[in-house]
């Protein structure tokens, strides 16, 4: 059994027992990573080097009896989140010699935990995108199938665990950017309710929805890693100080009794077949796990995408204000007698691709004097009945459980001349950041073709909980089978 | 609908510049996603207020206390361009 296909609860034990090393381990990993990189690309940087050397550290400490949660696991980190001393490019040329001088707070968490970082992982360019094509640097493929996309925007993340390129990463979600990707890969991917993770360091996209969480390969993993990430920081005025309970509490609890809510508004026209059938299937087993599942209504679940695409844009036009060659990033060669003007102009545009100067676009439009109020106030209003929806729905029932995606991973390429098309392929997604809502995605079963299905489950605000604890049953207990891809 | 020379404007005020083939393609793109979004205007949110914040937060204050920060010579490391202690830009004013 190679150790990169273990879990970090696995290889915890093993490295409690004394039956393998982290050195072991981090070397079963880029073994791993040798063989599958080139066809995969989940990397935008690796850190062998200091993993190797991280590891053989993690031992000298493990052999004196000092063992942390993490001590010697193997973990990615997509690059958007800030990393001292090694570059961190969030996929965009304009970042593309960046070295932060300070490491992101859940880094920070994830270090004193004794984790090794194996590398930076491939994402869209300030994760704008569903598909990690917008990148800069390089296309990551999906390890179930190399013809398609792995979702995005934390496709390398999602690439990187469901290859077996580390024992589980970190990506971040602002519309289903840790979801749709969890889905499309065949892993654990959780988004956490807005506040419970510290955003500092996490280069901001749009700052109402952005959240980090993990992606991992079984929902005990998912617990461990909330249990490290989660809390209040005083570096974030967004991080709720409210307390975090012990997330591996509950694995085990079942979900007798519980409701679960099926909203009628995501069972639509143009949901792929076999992804209804997978759901319908995992409602069936649910139900069979002491559950009743009832039907719920989301009254404004169309109105999401229009909102998202105002409301994520204006954001990151403001965020994206800061790249102006002058403190960090890309400085365009200016030509004799250019003034700071131009300078700026020309920068912003060689730095930036063509889905992030879109964005802007649309956001700087959105905020323009004289439709502030048509777009981003209406925008702001709808938010709040989308979040109302939620709060209606949850007075129902315990959770509330969708498809992650309406189809499966789909070919590269194939939506990158339509950018509207691209955007609607979030559309199961984007509603739990709107309302800022937790969301877990678990796999689900499989395609004929055999491409990977997530089923998601949303609930109510900080209760994480309540995710673990029907995903966790439903892993257990489902009879859908369990593949690993062949790459 | 928005029209070349709007997006030539708004594109000033992000402070982007884009080629004239490049200008004709973001504008049928932002049109084609404008149109999309339009679909906001059939919901009636008469009374509704914003949200700017799915949760609710209060302001969070702390008592005004200098701690340790990222130094001079740090935050300079990543300048395009630097001279003694300060960033580098082209000229400004005449």
């Amino acid at each position: 059994m190679e150790l990169s296909r273990l879990t970090i609860h696995e290889l915890q034990e093993m490295i409690k027992k004394g039956e393998t090393t982290s050195s072991d381990i981090v070397e079963s990993v880029f073994k791993r990573i040798d063989a599958v990189e080139d066809k995969v690309r989940s990397y935008i940087t690796l850190l062998r080097d200091s993993a190797l050397e991280e590891a053989q550290q993690a031992d000298r400490e493990i052999k004196k009896g000092n063992i942390k949660t993490l001590s010697g696991i193997p973990i990615a980190v997509k690059d958007i989140m800030c990393t001292r001393g090694v570059r961190t490019t969030c996929g965009s040329r304009i970042l593309h010699n960046y070295v932060p001088p300070y490491d992101s707070t859940v880094v920070m968490k994830l270090r004193e935990a004794g984790a090794i970082f194996v590398g930076k992982a491939n994402m869209d360019e300030f994760a704008m995108g569903s598909s990690t094509e917008t990148s800069y640097f390089e296309i990551t493929k999906n390890p179930w199938d190399l013809e398609r996309i792995p979702g995005g925007s934390s496709g390398g993340s999602a690439a990187a665990v469901a290859a077996d390129e580390c024992i589980a990463s970190l990506g971040s979600d602002t519309g289903g950017s840790i979801r749709q990707p969890a889905a499309l890969c065949g892993v654990v991917g959780l988004k956490p309710t807005y506040g419970r993770v510290s955003r500092f360091g996490l280069i901001a996209f749009a700052s109402s929805l952005d959240q980090i969480g993990p992606f991992t390969k079984d929902v005990e993993d998912c617990a461990i890693l909330m249990n490290l990430i989660a809390g209040h920081d005083p570096m974030d005025s967004t991080s709720v100080p409210t307390s975090v309970p012990d997330y591996r509490e509950y694995l085990s609890r079942g979900i007798a009794g519980w409701t679960v809510g099926i909203p009628k508004e995501y069972f639509i026209e143009g949901i792929d077949p076999e992804v209804s059938g997978a759901i319908e299937k995992a409602i069936k087993e649910i139900e069979g796990l002491g559950a009743k599942c009832i039907e719920v209504s989301l009254p404004h679940t169309d109105y999401c995408v229009a909102a998202y695409y105002i409301v994520a844009p204006a954001e990151a036009s403001s965020n994206l204000a800061r790249y102006d060659g002058v403190r960090y990033g890309l400085r365009s060669e200016s030509g004799e007698g250019e003034d700071l003007l131009e300078m700026y102009k020309r920068t912003r545009s060689e730095g930036f691709g063509a889905e992030v100067k879109r964005r802007i676009m649309i956001g700087t439009y959105a905020l323009s004097s004289g439709y502030y109020d048509a777009y981003y106030k209406k925008a702001s209003q709808v938010r709040t009945l989308i979040k109302r929806d939620f709060e209606e729905s949850f007075k129902k029932c315990d959770v509330i459980l969708t498809p992650t995606t309406p189809t499966p991973a789909f070919k590269i390429g194939e939506k990158t001349d339509d950018p509207l098309q691209m955007y609607l392929s979030d559309i199961f997604t984007l509603s739990a950041n709107l309302a800022g809502i937790p969301g877990i995605s678990v796999p689900c079963g499989y395609t004929k073709a055999g491409l990977p299905i997530g089923l998601q489950l949303l609930a109510g605000h900080f209760e994480e909980g309540k995710l673990i604890q029907i995903a966790s049953a439903y892993e257990k207990h489902s009879k859908t089978e369990k593949r690993r891809p062949e790459i | 609908m928005i029209t070349k020379e709007e997006v030539g404007h708004v594109a000033h005020l992000a402070r982007l510049h884009f080629s004239e083939e490049e200008q004709d393609k973001f504008t049928s793109q932002l049109n084609d996603i404008l149109t999309y979004i339009d679909k906001l205007n059939q919901v009636d949110t008469a009374g509704i207020p914003p949200t700017t914040h799915a949760i609710s937060l209060n302001n969070a204050f702390r008592e005004d206390v200098v701690k340790e920060s990222i130094g001079r010579d740090l935050a300079l490391t990543n300048a395009p361009d630097e001279k003694g202690s300060c960033f580098r830009v082209p000229k400004v004013i005449e």
